[in-house]
């Protein structure tokens, strides 16, 4: 029997009150790939994220994340995936040390002291490991958050805005180093994004939602071949813009 | 240890220790946190003690009924801070924005409550012990030598204030921090109610029969019957401890079911006002 997949999702549907957020989208991920999730403010994205990470209870249809239905069967696979953004906070008094020990004592990692030494290796945080996290600029926030996302060395790796407000150096730096965790634990990662530039360096194939639809679902390549565009930007304001049908034609 | 790993009942004390390792470092990095705990119960204590000296000298009941305000403003103050430190716990998370966090975490509601419990008995202690010791030296009361009676006293009060703050923390994380204000106010609606202060007697004959629906009720009329009547009314205790068994299930029921309601309107990302 073969693994099962890290995010499969059918026809899901979300509304609230009376607005569809998520209209009736199905994709699947396959394992040890990164995928972006495109689309402008209202278009799903943070809904369908929410749902994945069974935050959110769907209207109709189906989401399982690793074989586990969610958000019934969340607590089946939790503990193997994690999620990331600079949108949601780390308490600010407790130190980075103090913060990633409670994530990971949350996540039942094995030998977390060692565990939050490598983190701080690896996203050189060493020297930060025993500041205030509130005190710590918005590039060393960002930081942190992604270790609190790796601490339990997740199969399946959500991020939402993961360099929002970052400088180009230090967002750049962040890409490189989700780029390694992926080969190096052949993970699944689903982002979500505005930066364009991020996602074609990253993602291996790009999901473009608009009000709740999926408007198109392909690798980078071919959808700048579609559209006959130079880069994702321009893809995206064409979508954005109700340009799609016309462009692609 | 975990018992039922992938179930929703899961309980796993380590994930426990981790929300009250949380709050330990959340205190033990604030002072002014720390002085909040102490300030409040210290300025009441002194205020009530001071009035029951001035009124045992000028009465000569309260002479005979010596410490029962006092005696009133310890047992209200468990009540009162031990909902009170379990709501701020609570709504520290709201505030830090970490909410999201802990519930795509594997952590379970329970275990998220019963860090949430302990640690309003940690913040209690912290506020309430020193504020006791306090009244001993000022004004003779001795909250201790109520003895076993104490016991049950702060047994039934604890599991009175918890089950309001299960509650109110459903209604915040359903509703916002535009919910916050009932984390404060919500016990003072049962101040009159449960007579802190007075028996139940004093109250209106249709008003009464809903002062006994209240587990608080019976602590304060035990502690009078104790102060005033030097006897300890066994019977009052066991029927606050099976009106609290109710109350903390209803408490415990809202919550998960707030809980649900917030995940089917998507709020539990969104904890603003």
């Amino acid at each position: 029997m073969s693994a099962p997949l890290p995010i499969a999702i059918e026809r899901l549907v979300k509304i609230y009150k009376t607005i569809a957020a998520v209209d009736g989208i199905s994709f699947t991920l396959a394992p040890g790939s990164t995928t972006g999730l495109l689309g402008g403010n209202g278009a799903g994205k943070t809904t369908t994220i929410a749902t994945i990470m069974g935050l959110t209870i769907p209207t109709s249809g189906r989401v399982t994340v690793l074989g586990a239905e969610m958000p019934r069967e969340r607590y089946r696979v939790l503990q193997r995936m994690n999620f990331e953004s600079p949108y949601v906070a780390m308490p600010m008094r407790l130190t980075v040390r103090q913060n990633l020990t409670v994530f990971g004592m949350l996540y039942g990692v094995v030998d977390l002291p060692h565990r939050i030494e490598q983190l701080g290796h690896e996203l050189n945080l060493t020297d930060l490991l025993d500041r205030q996290t509130g005190k710590l600029s918005d590039g060393q926030k960002t930081r942190v958050a992604l270790a609190k996302g790796l601490i339990n060395a997740p199969e399946l790796l959500l991020l939402d805005e993961p360099t929002a407000s970052l400088d180009p150096d230090t967002a750049d730096w962040v890409r490189g180093r989700l780029e390694r965790y992926r080969t190096e634990r052949n993970a699944t990662l689903l982002i979500a994004s505005h930066n364009m530039a991020e996602v074609e360096r990253l993602c291996d194939r790009v999901i473009i939602m608009k009000r709740g639809h999926i408007e198109d679902d392909d690798t980078p390549a071919k959808l700048l071949a579609r559209y006959g565009r130079r880069t994702l930007e321009e893809v995206f304001l064409d979508v954005a813009r109700g340009r799609a049908l016309e462009a692609a034609q | 240890m975990t018992f039922g790993s992938d179930s929703a009942l899961a309980f796993a004390p380590r994930r426990c220790g981790a929300m009250m390792l949380r709050y330990w470092y959340l205190l033990r990095s604030s002072w002014p946190r720390l002085l909040d705990l102490v300030y409040w119960p210290t300025v009441q204590m002194i205020t009530w003690g001071f009035l029951q000296f001035y009124i045992m000298q000028n009465a000569g009941f309260f002479a005979r009924a010596g410490g029962t305000f006092i005696g009133a403003v310890l047992l209200w103050d468990i009540l009162f801070r031990g909902q009170l430190g379990f709501s701020i716990s609570f709504m520290e998370e709201m505030w830090a924005r970490n909410i999201g966090n802990l519930m795509m975490s594997p952590l379970r509601p329970l275990e998220f409550i019963t860090a949430l419990m302990v640690m309003s008995i940690v913040r209690l202690a912290v506020g309430v012990i020193p504020v006791t010791l306090l009244c001993i030296a000022f004004f003779g009361f001795n909250l201790y030598g109520l003895g076993l009676a104490l016991a049950a006293f702060f047994v039934n009060l604890m599991l009175t204030s918890w089950a309001v703050g299960i509650f109110v923390s459903g209604l915040v994380l359903r509703n916002g921090l535009g919910a916050e204000n009932l984390a404060w106010s919500i016990m003072f609606l049962f101040m009159p109610l449960t007579c802190v202060y007075y028996p139940v007697t004093t109250l209106p004959a249709w008003l009464q029969p809903v002062s006994w629906l209240l587990p608080p009720t019976y602590v304060f009329e035990g502690m009078r019957a104790l102060l005033i009547d030097h006897t300890f009314r066994a019977d009052l205790m066991l029927d606050a401890l099976a009106l609290n068994v109710v109350f903390f299930a209803a408490g415990v029921v809202a919550f998960l079911k707030l809980l649900q309601s917030a995940r089917r309107n998507g709020t539990l990302l969104q904890t603003g006002e």
